[in-house]
This record gives C-alpha cells, structure tokens and sequence, in this order.
C-alpha cells in the first residue's frame, strides 16, 4: 500500500511502460547468528507451519544485529536454504561495508532502512541455482504474476490476528473474516461471510485485480497499491454487497446485485 | 483417554478462573473423574476459588520437572468424590511449561481421568498456548463488550493454528463460546453488547450465557465454585452449561431482564 506517483510519459505514441515507485510490505529475516546450520534447522519448523505463507514469498535479510560481527554471514548458503524453502531473498539491510559487498556478489540489493526496494524480486539471487530445490518455481516477476495461478479457498472463519496470502492468484473466504485479519492476494479477493478486517488485491501490482463481498464492513480495502481505510468508505456502501476496482488509477468501490 | 478441555480467551478478568471451576465441578458431580490443572503459573488463583490453598503442597512445576509424581501434588476436593485439584507454581514463571513436560503430565493424567479442564492464563503468550496446546475442546469465554470479542477472536485464531491437533493436521479443537457477566437490562439499554451481537462476530456455537450475578464473587471468596450455589443465577446457569457441553439440549435462561415487583425490589433478587 503506497503512494503511487505515475510519470507522465506525454508523448504522441502510445506507452510501452510506465515509471512507477511502489511500496511493499515484505517479511523480513532478522538474523541473530553467523551459524548457518542453526538457522536452517530453526527455520525449516517454522516454515512448516505455514508453509502457504512462505511460498515464493520476497523476503530480506536483516543484519542490523550481526552488523559488527566478525566472519562471513555465508550467502550462498543462506540464499540456497531460503530458496529450498521456498522464498525468494531479495536483498539485504542493516549491513556492513564486507556484508553489503558479499551479499552484492550473490545479486542481492542494498536496502535502505526505509524498506524501499531497490530492486524488483524477480532479478534476484541467479547466482544460487546449484543449491536450489527443484521444486522450486522460478521467481515471480513484479509485473505478470506466476503463468500458473494458484488460487486458494479457505471455509473456516478468518480471526483477528490471522493473515492469508494467495501468492499468485484468487483468494476465495466462504465465512467470515474479523476485524483485525488480513487478507492479501495477488489477484482477486472474494469474500461471503461479512468482511472486517484489511482486505489487499493485486498485492504485486495488478491493476485489473478486484475485491469482492456480500458485507462490506471492512477496516481497509486496498487494489494495487491504492486503498481506502474504513472512515473513507461512504457509510452507505457499509454492509452491502460491493465489488473494489480501480478505474483510470482511481478506488472505486460499487454495489453489486 | 481423557478429554482435555481448554478454558480460555485472551483477555483477563473476563471469568477463566471461575469458569474452570464451575466445569470441573459440574463434571464430577454428574459422575466423571475429572481433574482441573491451573497453567497460570507465577499467578495462581484456581486454589482459591477451589478453596484448596492451605492444601498446596507439591504443585504443576514440581511434577513437571520431576521433584514430585503426580499423586503428592494433586489435592482432592472435599466436597466432590472424583474431582482433583492441581495447583500452578507461584514462585516460578511461564517458562517452566515446556511442550513435552506438559505433554508428558497429560498423558499420565489421561489414563485415570475422564476429564482434563485447563485454566488458561490471560493472553496469547506461552503459558495461554501451553493451556491450549494439547486441546481437544476450547471454552472461549467472553464478556458483552468489544475488546474482549476481539481478544477472543484472536484466540480463536490461534486455536486453529497453533495446537497440537492443527499441528498433526487432525480434527480441529472444537470451539465453544461462553458469554460471562452478561447483564440484560444493560443490553435492553444499548449500552453491552446482546447474544446475538457477539454470536454474529465469533460465529461459535454458544454453550451457555452466564448472568452477572453478585454470587459469583461471593462464591469466590468463600473459596466454593459458584456452580455449587444452585440459588443464585449463575450457578444455575453454569450447570446449564456443563449439561449442554455433555449433550443436552437446554434453552438458554436469564437472558431477559427481571421484571422486579415490589418484593423483589425490596428484597433484592
């Protein structure tokens, strides 16, 4: 969710691309030791428990804690396990002058500590393939989305505190989700029961993705990039059925049925 | 194998203690060996409201690392054949439940017992996710207001993540709602939220609804679980509750305001 601040391409033929700066809100790996193998036998558990969450998901690397230690962090091995686990290191923050270099080497970026993507996640860590799984998917481009879309359907009620995300396709809630869930997909978002919580559609940028539900009650209503919290939603779209889609860059947010 | 039932909700004071006690009495009384396990460790009070404090000896700590069996530290209740007490530490912190010492206790307790109740201590941090770990059935108690409907909402989530049971990929933990210190003429007023307020939020089945009631803290200092005070309002309804959760079909009561005449007026209720 960000500001997007599109660049006038005012030229006569038609635009091949537009110059966009978008935010993204990315997990982000904090690591605490220089031990390679700790980290991977704490994080494959953890990874375990929901591993939907993990998969080709972004993530950074956080040195902040390690900034002054001595000895290699070890990337290759550390960018080979998070890819066999199925994410996809994008780059790295809180790094010293060796670390930034090293991590340059294995294609990672150089984070500020705003968060700001230097880079887009498709480009990243080429260089480990030798390590990689094979099941891993190839990376997930900022712009078109993965050819074959996943998506996902949930039909237990989504609680406060609980966060879905549909990598690459539809996510579908038959019940309810609360006030304080959060539901994000990279395409479409549908829900049935009434809808509480924040709800992100088109997480990596596509335009033509919607938001759907029968109660529109939500906290917050987001279609790439552009969003809308709940005190900015007219009260009387409030607990009808609405669709959410940009029209020409703008949040439009109409009754259904 | 014994059930375990977990009695908790995220936020404190909303009536986990007391509602512990009233379903662990009430499943003895109607017959079941059951034993109810404070995890509020380093904040104990189900030994109060058990009225069993001057009994503590040995308590959970001890058993799980192993400094007594099971048998030295649970209390039996005096008042109930088949009910036994087993207190939390107060010296200690949350850390020392570990998964496996609490597993390990369980197990042990689930080859004598027909019920195991677990009163959870307030909050999402370990020792409320060590209450909760081995579940088969989660109380949620809540109160008519929304932070509290919230916190349980938030509980309700870790439920279906965090246990054992979503863990091993088994049957989820079934989920049951109890609303405490629901007060009907407030509701009437618009100022707590109604049944079917918090019902449309948590989308539980609801397992009972439980009056405010000046009883309750009576029953609490005196040390005697309210479910036993079958006078007052809400140890009528708590025992409701334990006969719904073993199967009966009961309506809900006491979910309207009192309508006093002047006797009741001066008499009080």
């Amino acid at each position: 969710m960000a500001v997007q601040t599109p660049t006038q391409a005012a030229v006569a033929v038609a635009p091949a691309f537009e110059l966009k700066a978008s935010s993204f809100t990315l997990p982000v790996i904090r690591l605490l030791s220089l031990d390679m193998d700790a980290v991977a036998a704490q994080l494959g558990p953890k990874v375990e428990q929901a591993p939907g969450f993990f998969r080709n998901t972004p993530v950074v690397i956080d040195l902040s804690e390690l900034a002054q230690a001595q000895g290699n962090v070890g990337f290759p091995h550390l960018v080979g396990l998070l890819r066999g686990l199925g994410m996809i290191p994008v780059g790295v923050r809180g790094g010293g002058a060796t670390q930034n270099e090293a991590a340059r080497a294995m294609e990672l970026a150089i984070l500020g500590d705003s968060t700001r993507a230097g880079r887009q996640p498709g480009a990243a860590a080429v260089s480990a393939e030798s390590r990689t799984e094979p099941q891993v998917q190839s990376p997930v481009g900022d712009d078109q989305g993965d050819p074959t879309p996943v998506s996902m359907l949930v039909d237990r009620p989504v609680r406060s505190g609980q966060r879905l995300y549909a990598a690459s396709g539809d996510l579908t809630v038959v019940g309810p989700v609360s006030s304080g869930a959060e539901l994000m997909a990279d395409g479409n978002i549908h829900v049935y029961g009434p809808l509480r919580g924040r709800v992100i559609a088109g997480l990596k940028g596509d335009i033509g993705a919607r938001i759907f539900c029968r109660s529109l009650e939500a906290e917050l209503v987001s279609v790439a990039g552009h969003y809308r919290v709940s005190e900015s939603i007219p009260t009387d779209l409030k607990g009808r059925s609405v669709q959410v889609f940009l029209d020409h860059e703008v949040l439009r947010i109409d009754p259904i049925g | 194998m014994a059930r375990i039932i977990v009695i908790t909700s995220g936020k404190g004071g909303v009536g986990k203690t007391t509602t512990a006690a009233a379903m662990a009495m009430g499943l003895a009384q109607r017959g079941h060996r059951t034993v109810v396990i404070d995890f509020d460790v380093g904040l104990r009070n189900l030994d109060l409201i058990m009225g069993c404090e001057r009994r503590v000896v040995y308590d959970f700590v001890n058993v799980i690392n192993g400094e007594a069996n099971l048998n030295q530290a649970l209390i039996r209740d005096k008042r109930c054949d088949g009910l036994y007490v087993l207190p939390a530490s107060q010296t200690r912190d949350k850390e020392a439940l570990t998964k496996e010492g609490v597993g390990r206790v369980l197990t042990e307790l689930g080859k004598g017992y027909d019920y195991i109740v677990c009163d959870s201590p307030a909050g999402i941090e370990h020792g409320a996710t060590m209450a909760m770990y081995y579940a088969d059935d989660a109380v949620v108690v809540t109160n008519p207001e929304v932070s509290s409907v919230r916190d349980s909402d938030r509980m309700l989530g870790i439920l279906a993540s965090k246990s054992r049971r979503a863990e091993d990929g088994e049957e989820p933990i079934k989920e049951y709602l109890l609303l405490t210190r629901y007060a009907p003429t407030r509701v009437e007023r618009g100022e707590m939220l109604s049944v079917d307020d918090v019902q449309e939020i948590l989308s539980l089945s609801l397992l009972g609804v439980i009056p405010e009631s000046q009883a309750v803290l009576n029953a609490s200092n005196a040390g005697i679980p309210v479910v036993l005070d079958n006078d007052s309002t809400a140890g009528k309804a708590y025992g409701d509750m334990v006969a719904r959760y073993l199967g009966d079909d009961l309506p809900m009561r006491f979910l309207d305001a009192e309508r006093k005449g002047i006797l009741g007026r001066l008499f009080g209720g």
